[in-house]
């Protein structure tokens, strides 16, 4: 052990030495290569991992296209004894009755587009209102909270907008909207069918109040992110000769962000057309249409949610996921049109 | 007394600067400046970047009303009036004192709306009146031979030095009596700029103008007098001529020696 000691260390050192000294020889002389075979290496890992990155990112995108085909082939294939016993006239067919077994979509359908109507029709003026007063007149202080709230207003889970509304907002209109619309407009013809009959609380009107609340702050939100975008400069370009905020903000800044407008309505009309849990507690659930707003009524989702456990006959089930086609196909449709009239307004503009 | 003296010697005052002090917040970015516009002359406002050439271009037609934090002290007379009084309606007065800005800024609509936009606001016209405005405003800003059989195509598909010219355009179209330009040539190419100078030089037979420039060569080409600031001060004022070729500071013939700035 003694004697073994002092030999590796004097190997050591003179190999370390030596190591050294050639290492240094080799490296000026061969730098060049060495460095090259170094980056041909390092090139063709990155390659490697270039490439895996692209098949990752690709697979990613191919699996939304599998799940969208898949999703349509089973909401087809479910809903095909249902076409078959019904054909076109589920479509147009006001009965929806479990026990003959005897189902039409048209009170579902007519639900769900006014429930959305309603619903645009409130929460358009009060969200392009909103994100002007941010974008334009709040002043900086408020800016920020008032922003925050919106945004926390979209993260409210649908359910509570649901127990919220059936039991303070229905309560509410019950007592006092409701009876307030039909004295109003009980001798204006149309109207009066419209806010005809006894004030329920829950009916169509109500839900689509809901649908407003809760659409409101993706249209709010967009609007102010897009109102943003306007260039300063462009705006005091207006100012300058001698524009008032109404018409700088009317003639430049909706002009300007159109299409974002327009993109963050789409989004929300979405929103409302297949909203469920919210709806489903406050519309009443009625399978009839009726003229009035205040009466009940009911939308696809609401139908699809309250009904599938009892669906116990393959032909109910199969009349429920036609359901779901067909809002499938609406929220399409509404996209497809979102699509071309931002495409067109593109056109125009370019 | 005074005034009647210059009167003789200098054309009348559009523009009066008194003592004007402008304030970001707590920093002080205008200093103590006075300073005339003579009615339908150029003068140029020259000085290095920061020095608040800019800001007090936006004094002048109070854009910086529109934010907060930003104020002016002193007094701004436009024939005679204060503009600084906080009574004044701000949106008559930016009709009376137009802007060119940086870079062209025509509003997302077609061409013919761009001035028809401005003109709106103010009066009422037949559709053939307004056709009318319109190709003189185009026609006063050189515009007018490259845009008429386009007239209603959007004025985003311009060159940027037609957006320019349609900028101005649209200025001249509300008859303005003071026009305000912050630097109208930096984006564009020699072509177009000497087209803009060229524009300039036509307007002052029926406006007041301001302009900020970095190009000292276009400020003498362009202008009658000249400002340089440096700094928030004003350092010289006077004919151009002067300024250039006999300044009377030290700093001014440094800066336009291109000794610093």
């Amino acid at each position: 052990m003694f004697s073994i000691e002092p030999s590796p260390r004097s190997a050591n050192g003179a190999g370390g030495e030596a190591g050294s000294d050639m290492s240094e020889v080799v490296l000026q002389q061969a730098a060049p290569l060495s460095v090259a075979a170094d980056r041909t290496r390092v090139l063709s890992r990155l390659a490697l991992v270039d490439s895996l990155f692209r098949q990752v990112t690709r697979a990613a995108a191919v699996i939304v296209l599998v799940i969208l085909g898949g999703v349509i082939v089973s909401l087809v294939y479910g809903s095909w004894p249902a076409m078959k016993a019904f054909g076109f006239g589920f479509l147009f067919s006001q009965s929806w009755n479990p026990v003959t077994e005897n189902f039409g979509a048209l009170p579902a359908i007519y639900g769900t587009v006014m429930t959305s109507i309603i619903a645009m029709l409130i929460a358009v003026p009060v969200g392009l209102g909103i994100a002007i007063f941010l974008t334009e007149l709040c002043p900086y202080v408020l800016r920020r909270p008032i922003g925050t709230a919106i945004e926390l207003l979209a993260g409210i889970p649908s359910i509570i907008y649901g127990i919220w509304g059936l039991f303070v907002l229905a309560p509410f209109l019950q007592s006092h909207v409701q009876p307030a619309l039909i004295a109003a407009f009980g001798d204006i013809p149309v109207f009066s069918t419209l806010f005809a009959g006894p004030p329920y609380g829950i009916g169509m009107l109500t839900a689509g109040f809901i649908l407003a609340i809760m659409v409101l702050p993706f249209i709010a939100s967009i609007s102010r992110d897009v109102f943003e975008t306007v260039p300063l400069v462009l705006k005091e370009a207006a100012w300058g000769i001698g524009a008032t905020t109404w018409e700088v903000t009317r003639y430049v800044v909706i002009p300007y962000t159109r299409v974002g407008v327009i993109g963050g309505v789409m989004l929300g009309l979405g929103r409302a057309l297949g909203e469920t849990m919210a709806v489903t507690f406050v519309i009443g659930n009625a399978h009839k249409i009726s003229g009035s707003l205040l009466a009940p009524g009911t939308t696809i989702s609401a139908t699809i949610a309250n009904e599938f456990t009892e669906a116990v006959g393959d032909l109910y089930t199969s009349a429920l996921i036609e359901l779901g086609l067909i809002l499938f196909f609406i929220t399409f449709v509404v996209l497809a049109i979102a699509r071309y009239m931002l495409m067109r307004i593109e056109q125009k503009s370019a | 007394m005074n005034a009647a003296v210059q009167a003789t010697k200098e054309p009348p005052t559009k523009v009066s600067v008194r003592s004007l002090d402008f304030y970001y917040g707590a920093d002080r970015s205008l200093k103590n400046i006075s300073l005339p516009l003579r009615t339908n002359k150029v003068t140029a406002f020259i000085g290095p970047s920061g020095c608040g050439k800019s800001t007090l271009l936006r004094v002048l037609n109070r854009m910086y009303d529109l934010y907060p934090g930003q104020r002016a002290e002193g007094e701004v007379l436009l024939d005679g009036e204060n503009i600084l009084d906080p009574a004044i309606d701000l949106n008559a007065l930016r009709s009376r004192v137009g802007m060119i800005f940086q870079k062209p800024t025509p509003f997302p609509m077609s061409i013919y709306e761009n001035i028809a936009f401005g003109i709106r606001l103010y009066e009422k016209l037949s559709r053939a009146d307004m056709d009318a405005r319109v190709e003189g405003a185009l026609r006063g800003a050189a515009l007018w031979d490259e845009v008429k059989d386009k007239l209603h195509t959007s004025g985003l598909g311009l060159s940027g030095g037609q957006q320019q010219r349609l900028c101005i355009a649209r200025s001249v179209a509300v008859q303005p009596e003071v026009i305000l330009f912050d630097e109208p040539c930096s984006a564009l190419d020699p072509i177009s700029t000497a087209k803009v100078e060229e524009l300039i030089d036509e307007l002052t037979h029926r406006y007041t103008i301001a302009i900020v420039t970095h190009n000292m060569q276009q400020a003498v080409r362009i202008s009658d007098y000249t400002a340089f600031m440096y700094l928030g001060e004003l350092v010289e004022f006077g004919e151009t001529d002067d300024v250039f070729n006999k300044p009377k500071e030290k700093r001014t013939l440094d800066y336009i020696t291109g000794r610093f700035g």
